[in-house]
């Protein structure tokens, strides 16, 4: 394993701003195999601790010689960490989301040029894995996540060994996001999103660990003992039943993520804030599954509570 | 007229809610033309709420010459404002990014939808913003690549010394702006000054150049001085000044200066040493229209952009 610094930047009032990457493989290895990125986003906490873990881990298989041919891996645990230690989500000064822009510039504006040297890093791998986090708080069951875009491949995805794949089709800001631009440049992506992102939930960070080298032992790039996972259901995002809360107030769920539901099950009920009383039930409209729960204990009229997978099978 | 056009309940003790002042003559309307003018989408930008005001006070005050609607929002974003932020807060969102939204989607996704679907009629649609970070802008007309002959003729009479085709962000696909044009809604940015403040020169000179376009839509029958054929700017012409050193800028310019090339913009400065790192010369001839104002700078840090070459 070599460490190393992938850019610099002098950030002013602080230490110099180093976005550092974990090289495995042979000196010299000729095939990019893998490149895995981490916490772009301040809040991104779970995305950093899964690094870390994934480091240590293939610390380990590389002593053990099991970093196989002259493949490559390449891990960047922490894109952003100037605004972690600040407890910031965005990029410090310019309050930019890094992970919107991509492919970025070298020549432009700070969080832009973060990005290009993310993208420089890690460009030419065969590929890409990005920890993530959704765009809505709250908790998912693991998943992998791909943007339609023709080039993905879900069978790829599915070697994860992860409960489920998710694609669906690019929004406008998704144009600007690592994963996009990746397959834009021929890399298979992969964005993996585990139940948590502000805190540490270390069952699914040891899941979501266990899930890349896996699917990395399956491609041949390491060996390493492991059991076979699942196979994946793999589902569009139409395919996922957006359950609104017509009310606002405190919200209470009466169900778990991966929970079995039936139409008209009681999901949640909102309570008013000041009475108590409640003032909706959150039904069920589909039999399915508790793919994603809010997870704020106040719930916005409106805002999606659940994502239920509708019955798959049948 | 102050309608509510969308609303929201908030989880603890209040509604949110989105607001128009429509404002249309008192008989039968001649024309039945609609101009919609929109701000606060981002919470930060403050001199759409001085031209919502200055724009309204004008009408009301010669109401009698309105022949057409004119609905007015100054705040499409109202938690942004209400909370100095420039998203939604909460969920970090730049709004201007989730356009059309979906009726589908989680609550800022449906804001958009409604948003969109609450202009769709509109003959157009002009949408106020300042420059969002740290540098501060003369007043200029945005449109995005590929824009159509009527939009671009709208872009002209707001009387404006300028028209740039630039696919920014407040232009291109996830705006407002790009949605409504998607949707065959002419719609025009209007790009002045900096977040966090308003300045009266400039917020006024937009008004005039707001009641110009309205005499050119038809809602709008008294003067109305159109005095300036507008430059339009194509990105070859503007350069992008960015320094590479990290510390504290000092102009040596101002907003609107004529330079030439080789002229000095400004230094950074490394307060701890007491001494200049990078001198930022202007890269050609032309007008200063963008000029940092915030003076502490990382390396990459927009600094200021040049408009030059002549117009044909």
């Amino acid at each position: 394993m070599t460490r190393e610094v992938l850019y610099q930047m002098d950030s002013g009032f602080r230490d110099e701003f180093e976005m550092v990457g974990y090289r495995f493989g042979k000196k010299g290895a000729s095939e990019k195999a893998a490149c895995i990125v981490g916490a772009m986003r301040g809040n991104e906490i779970q995305q950093l601790y899964i690094c870390s873990q994934l480091v240590m881990a293939l610390e380990k298989i590389e002593r053990q010689k099991g970093i196989l041919g002259d493949n490559e891996i390449l891990i960047i645990p922490s894109v952003n960490y100037l605004s972690m230690n600040a407890g910031k989500k965005f990029w410090i000064g310019e309050q930019a989301d890094i992970n919107r822009e991509f492919p970025g510039n070298p020549k432009g504006e700070p969080p832009s040029r973060v990005a290009a040297a993310v993208m420089e890093a890690a460009t030419g791998f065969r590929y890409g894995i990005q920890f993530a986090s959704f765009y809505e708080t709250g908790a998912f069951i693991p998943h992998v996540r791909m943007m339609e875009t023709g080039l993905e491949s879900t069978s790829l995805a599915n070697l994860f060994g992860l409960p489920y794949v998710v694609t669906g089709q690019p929004r406008p800001f998704d144009r600007r996001t690592l994963n996009y631009n990746w397959q834009m440049k021929k890399t298979d992506a992969f964005s993996i999103y585990t139940g948590a992102t502000e805190e540490v939930d270390e069952e699914q960070a040891q899941m979501a660990v266990v899930s890349v080298l896996r699917f990395l032992t399956r491609m041949g790039i390491i060996r390493y003992q492991c059991h076979n996972g699942y196979i994946a259901s793999v589902m569009k995002e139409q395919d996922l039943a957006a359950v609104k809360s017509d009310a606002a107030g405190f919200f209470k769920p009466k169900v778990g993520l991966n929970e079995e539901v039936h139409r008209g099950r009681t999901l949640a009920v909102v309570t008013d804030p000041y009475e108590g009383k409640i003032l909706s039930k959150i039904k069920a409209p589909t039999d399915g599954i508790v793919f994603f729960s809010q997870k704020s204990p106040l719930i916005y009229q409106n805002s999606v509570a659940f994502r239920i997978i509708k019955r798959l099978h049948g | 007229m102050i309608e509510t056009v969308m609303s929201m309940a908030l989880p603890v003790g209040e509604v949110l809610r989105i607001k128009k002042n429509r404002l249309m003559p008192d008989g039968p309307l001649e024309q039945g033309k609609r101009l919609c003018i929109v701000t606060g989408i981002h919470g930060d930008e403050m001199g759409g709420q001085y031209i919502c005001y200055e724009l309204i006070r004008r009408i009301k005050a010669e109401y009698d010459r309105l022949t057409g609607i004119v609905d007015i929002y100054p705040a499409l974003n109202p938690m942004g404002l209400d909370t100095y932020n420039r998203g939604f807060p909460t969920f970090d969102f730049d709004l201007n990014t989730m356009f059309p939204g979906s009726p589908d989607g989680g609550m800022i996704d449906d804001m958009a939808h409604s948003i969109v679907e609450e202009l769709a009629d509109a003959n157009l649609c002009l949408d106020i913003h300042a420059n969002n970070m740290h540098v501060k802008e003369a007043p200029h007309v945005r449109v995005n690549d590929g824009s159509n002959e009527k939009t671009m003729e709208y872009a002209k009479s707001l009387n404006l010394e300028a028209v740039w085709v630039h696919p920014s962000n407040v232009v291109k696909e996830g705006s407002l702006a790009y949605a409504l044009n998607e949707r065959g809604v002419p719609a025009l940015v209007i790009e002045s000054g900096i977040r966090m403040e308003t300045d009266d020169v400039l917020c006024n000179k937009i008004v005039d150049g707001i009641f110009n376009t309205m005499k050119c839509l038809g809602v709008w029958s008294g003067k109305a001085d159109i005095t300036t054929e507008p430059d339009i700017w194509v990105d070859d012409r503007v350069e992008f000044i960015n320094c590479d050193s990290t510390g504290l800028f000092i102009p040596a310019v101002s907003l609107f200066s004529q330079v030439k090339k080789g002229d000095l913009i400004g230094v950074i400065a490394k307060p701890i040493l007491g001494a200049v790192i990078e001198e930022i010369t202007a890269p050609m001839d032309g007008m200063i229209f963008t000029l940092r104002r915030y003076p502490s700078v990382r390396e990459g840090a927009m600094i200021a952009r040049i408009v030059g070459g002549s117009h044909d």
